[in-house]
């Protein structure tokens, strides 16, 4: 089956953006694909390079980005909700892209479901 | 339909108002602060036990777990990532945020 | 051929997918409802079948007279009045949200279909695509 994800809070604040990669990660064990990552709202924060946790913390935006790499997955930071943050290309992970809503609508066309993670 | 439900239902409405949305034959998935709605002995076991006479309810294990708990009300049933990956495969999800 | 037509058209209309945004959260204490009105918006131009849902504390959202010069903050309830334009084709109230909260369909600022929760249950299953803000 084909996954979209979409992801309405920001790191370190509330677990839902935790509970989105574990879902991620345990679909893809399964053999399901990620057909789209969409970062909204304080989501967007997700996919920023402006995190340096402790060493025994996750870091929550590399592992997107490992995630991203490894399994060629698309994923969308929202370009309204990234103006709003100060987000741009130069500070986002490797393997997102900043773009518009429309490609959360894309995304629930495509897939086969489609999770919402926020509070 | 599986209804997914992320707050604690000891101090937030929205288990209560997500049963009275569900369905006979409907799921449950209770996550995150949801977990607390599964455990034995709180105000709202009663409401649960109502639930489970006519729909399914799940527990996130690994919620649970990190919470310290793993004794769930009778009937809930305790699924982990995998599982929960499994009910999204048979079901469309309402994220009951 | 008219024939093939009304084939074809029907089965552009199953293509389409049933989107459902499930608004129960209140406006200003939070950025959600605020999120899904954008999303709507958007959405409107991709000839999907959009329906919005106010639920629980969503019902505020659509609350007559809300004044926010005081909190230097963007009302956006208005918006919430043109969705019909837009191609939405169902505005649903949840009656007893409606109630728990002393309200009333006079007191929302736009035509709503005010709904039980036992009428949307079998809605909610039938939908494709649910969205919560």
């Amino acid at each position: 089956m084909k996954f979209g994800i979409l992801i309405l809070e920001g790191p370190y604040q509330h677990q839902a953006g935790d509970s989105a990669y574990n879902f991620a990660e345990a679909a893809v064990a399964k053999g399901h694909a990620i057909s789209g990552l969409f970062f909204y709202c304080d989501g967007v924060q997700n996919a920023t390079t402006y995190m340096t946790p402790p060493q025994d913390d996750r870091h929550i935006s590399k592992r997107w980005a490992e995630f991203i790499a490894k399994h060629g997955v698309d994923a969308v930071v929202c370009i309204a909700a990234s103006k709003k943050r100060g987000i741009t290309d130069a500070n986002l992970i490797k393997g997102a892209r900043i773009a518009g809503l429309g490609q959360l609508t894309e995304l629930g066309i495509e897939s086969d479901r489609l999770i919402a993670f926020g509070d | 339909m599986l209804f997914t439900v992320n707050k604690s239902p000891l101090t937030s409405d929205n288990l209560k108002t997500c049963l009275r949305f569900a369905k006979k034959g409907n799921s449950v998935l209770l996550y995150e602060d949801g977990v607390y709605g599964a455990i034995p002995g709180t105000k709202v076991e009663s409401v649960v036990k109502e639930a489970l006479k006519s729909i399914e309810v799940f527990a996130l294990k690994e919620d649970l777990k990190a919470r310290g708990f793993g004794e769930v009300i009778d009937g809930v049933k305790l699924v982990d990532y995998a599982g929960f990956v499994g009910l999204v495969e048979e079901h469309n999800v309402c994220p009951w945020l | 051929m008219a024939g093939e037509d009304l084939n074809e058209e029907e089965r552009s209309e199953e293509d389409k997918k049933k989107f459902l945004f499930l608004m129960r959260k209140a406006p200003y204490g939070s950025i959600y409802p605020q999120g899904g009105l954008e999303v709507i918006l958007i959405m409107a131009a991709y000839d999907q079948t959009i329906s919005v849902l106010f639920a629980d504390d969503g019902v505020f959202c659509l609350k007559k007279g809300q004044e926010t010069a005081g909190i230097h903050v963007k009302d956006f309830s208005s918006a919430f009045k043109v969705l019909e334009s837009y191609g939405v084709e169902h505005l649903y109230v949840d009656k007893t949200s409606l109630e728990e909260r002393g309200m009333k369909p006079e007191d929302l600022l736009t035509g709503v279909e005010v709904v039980s929760s036992d009428e949307m249950s079998g809605f909610l299953s039938g939908q494709d695509v649910i969205l919560p803000f």
